[in-house]
């Protein structure tokens, strides 16, 4: 996944993205940090294909059919009429596969966010944290290549938000997929990607990137020197984004 | 709540206990109280000022004549229930279709909204004289008046959840790539369902008044049978005490409409629905 010189300019003549140029590579775990209005969210809009940019391309080769992305929002966006397991079954819904034959997979999904027991109850009967993890077993359920969370943990409790990092981490370990994640949290992007890249506000644009590399992710890493040395960094580059407009 | 059960609840959770408990029979008890109270005051009256059933019948003669005249009043009942459902049916499906093809074709809202809501600030009273000089058959006559009045809070409560989609799940369906179709039967009716049943619940008392108001427009004009008519013939004859039974009749049908609207609209919702679930402590 690429994107080259993209930009975004809405009526009113705001411009929401300007010259966007990022390298997905197969497998890597990328954070958008930034402040509000830094164009985060339009990125992920504009790779979703919710948007078309103004100017420049995003381009993605290995995107075959709808299942190859998976998205999680900010907010658990599940129906509330349906069950956890008819909404996890919607993306394959949608393709036309019938909710029996794909039982085992909802299931195996379900499984993967520790949600195994929950497939018959209605979303008002989970907490926040689960319902967030309802979301990530429906965008699993295509077994996508690429995953798009915009803030996804933005609402949770810290506890809550320490786990889900974790439980992340696991699954991805696991699938190998290519993360987007898009937050406003340094502690939550040092901790989980490979790569960040850092945002500023007006006109939205990457100021820098910072690579992370950690042989292990766990309770140790985040209170290692180098977590904190890194944490430190990446402030420094947001509030160098944020501070020269 | 089973902390309560484990543990020995103190004073406060005991008397709060208790008064809902209170609340719940209350809540039966005290309409059934004020009803009975509002009945022996009724009775009361008639008999120490001995006024004549001509000019005001007693409750109890009123449920005489319930009984005595219901080979007259249980068909008439029958003939106005069954036009305010049917009219209530009509008024679903033109409704819903109408609020459906709004949803889809902007320049169909643009264009035919304003015919919904001239159609719904006009009284039918005013209408219903034209109605029964176009259409012959009185049954539809009847049927298209009690439509008029039901049909607006269908289509608008409809159209207003059709477009109550949650932001981003209309994203998702796009992101998967869902047809209009789709995204009509999956998203936007489930949406619309809290909406429509509010809707549903005002037509159905609506559809009974324009069952009833379409009939004394009708007047005697014709066969009619319905319980508005037997009001306006039994105010030609004096009848009273038939009058105040009928009148009975009409009001425990509309109830009657409430009641059962109500709890199909609890059926529907109760999993999911914040108005349908039960107040949590």
């Amino acid at each position: 996944m690429r994107m080259d010189g993209v930009g975004k300019v809405f009526a009113g003549e705001v411009t929401a993205l300007s010259d966007m140029n990022l390298t997905l590579a197969e497998g890597e775990f990328v954070s958008l940090l930034g402040p509000s209005g830094c164009g985060k969210s339009t990125a992920l809009r504009l790779i979703a294909g919710l948007m078309q940019p103004t100017t420049g391309k995003v381009s993605w080769q290995g995107r075959h059919d709808t299942g190859d992305l998976g998205v999680v929002f900010q907010e658990p966006t599940l129906m509330p009429w349906a069950t956890v397991e008819k909404n996890v079954w919607l993306p394959l819904r949608l393709r036309g596969e019938k909710l029996d034959a794909m039982r085992p997979r909802i299931r195996e999904a379900l499984d993967m966010v520790g949600l195994g027991k929950f497939a018959n109850a209605y979303p008002r009967e989970l907490s926040g944290g689960m319902k967030m993890r309802v979301s990530i077993a429906r965008a699993l359920v295509t077994q996508p290549r690429l995953i798009l969370m915009d803030e996804p943990f933005a609402a949770l409790d810290e506890i809550t938000r320490n786990r889900m990092n974790d439980d992340l981490l696991a699954l991805r370990g696991r699938l190998g997929c290519t993360v987007i994640f898009v937050t406003h949290s340094v502690f939550e992007s040092v901790y989980l990607s490979d790569r960040i890249v850092v945002m500023a506000p007006r006109p939205g644009r990457v100021a820098e990137e910072v690579t992370v590399t950690a042989a292990n992710r766990d309770q140790d890493f985040r209170t290692s020197a180098d977590y904190a040395g890194l944490c430190r960094a990446v402030s420094a580059a947001l509030s160098r984004a944020t501070g020269d407009t | 709540m089973t902390e309560a059960r484990t543990q020995i609840p103190d004073a406060e959770e005991i008397a709060r206990l208790r008064r809902a408990r209170a609340e719940k029979t209350g809540r039966w008890l005290m309409p059934l109280l004020t009803i009975a109270l509002a009945l022996a005051i009724w009775d009361r009256i008639v008999v120490w000022n001995e006024i004549p059933h001509y000019i005001l019948p007693g409750p109890g003669l009123v449920a005489r004549t319930l009984v005595e005249d219901w080979a007259i009043l249980g068909p008439a009942t029958w003939v106005t229930l069954k036009i305010a459902m049917m009219a209530l049916v009509v008024a679903v499906i033109g409704g819903v279709s109408l609020a459906v093809l709004f949803s889809l074709s902007r320049w169909a809202e643009m264009s035919f909204y304003p015919f919904a809501v001239i159609l719904q600030v006009t009284p039918v009273v005013a209408i219903a004289p034209l109605i029964f000089i176009y259409v012959e058959n009185r049954t539809i006559g009847l049927l298209l008046c009690a439509w008029i009045v039901a049909f607006f809070p269908i289509l608008s409560n409809t159209s207003l959840g059709l477009r109550s989609v949650d932001r981003n799940l209309a994203d998702l369906y796009r992101i998967y790539g869902a047809s209009r179709w789709q995204r009509l039967i999956h998203l936007q009716l489930p949406s619309a369902l809290p909406y429509f049943l509010g809707g549903l619940r005002i037509a159905g008392g609506l559809s009974l008044i324009g069952a009833v108001v379409a009939e004394y427009v009708a007047g005697t004009a014709g066969i009619g049978t319905g319980l508005a008519f037997r009001i306006l013939e039994a105010g030609y004859r004096l009848n009273i005490p038939r009058m105040f039974a009928a009148l009975v009749l009409i009001a425990v049908l509309g109830v009657l409409i409430f009641a059962v609207l109500s709890l199909i609209s609890h059926l529907a919702l109760r999993h999911w629905h914040e108005s349908a679930l039960k107040k949590e402590s």
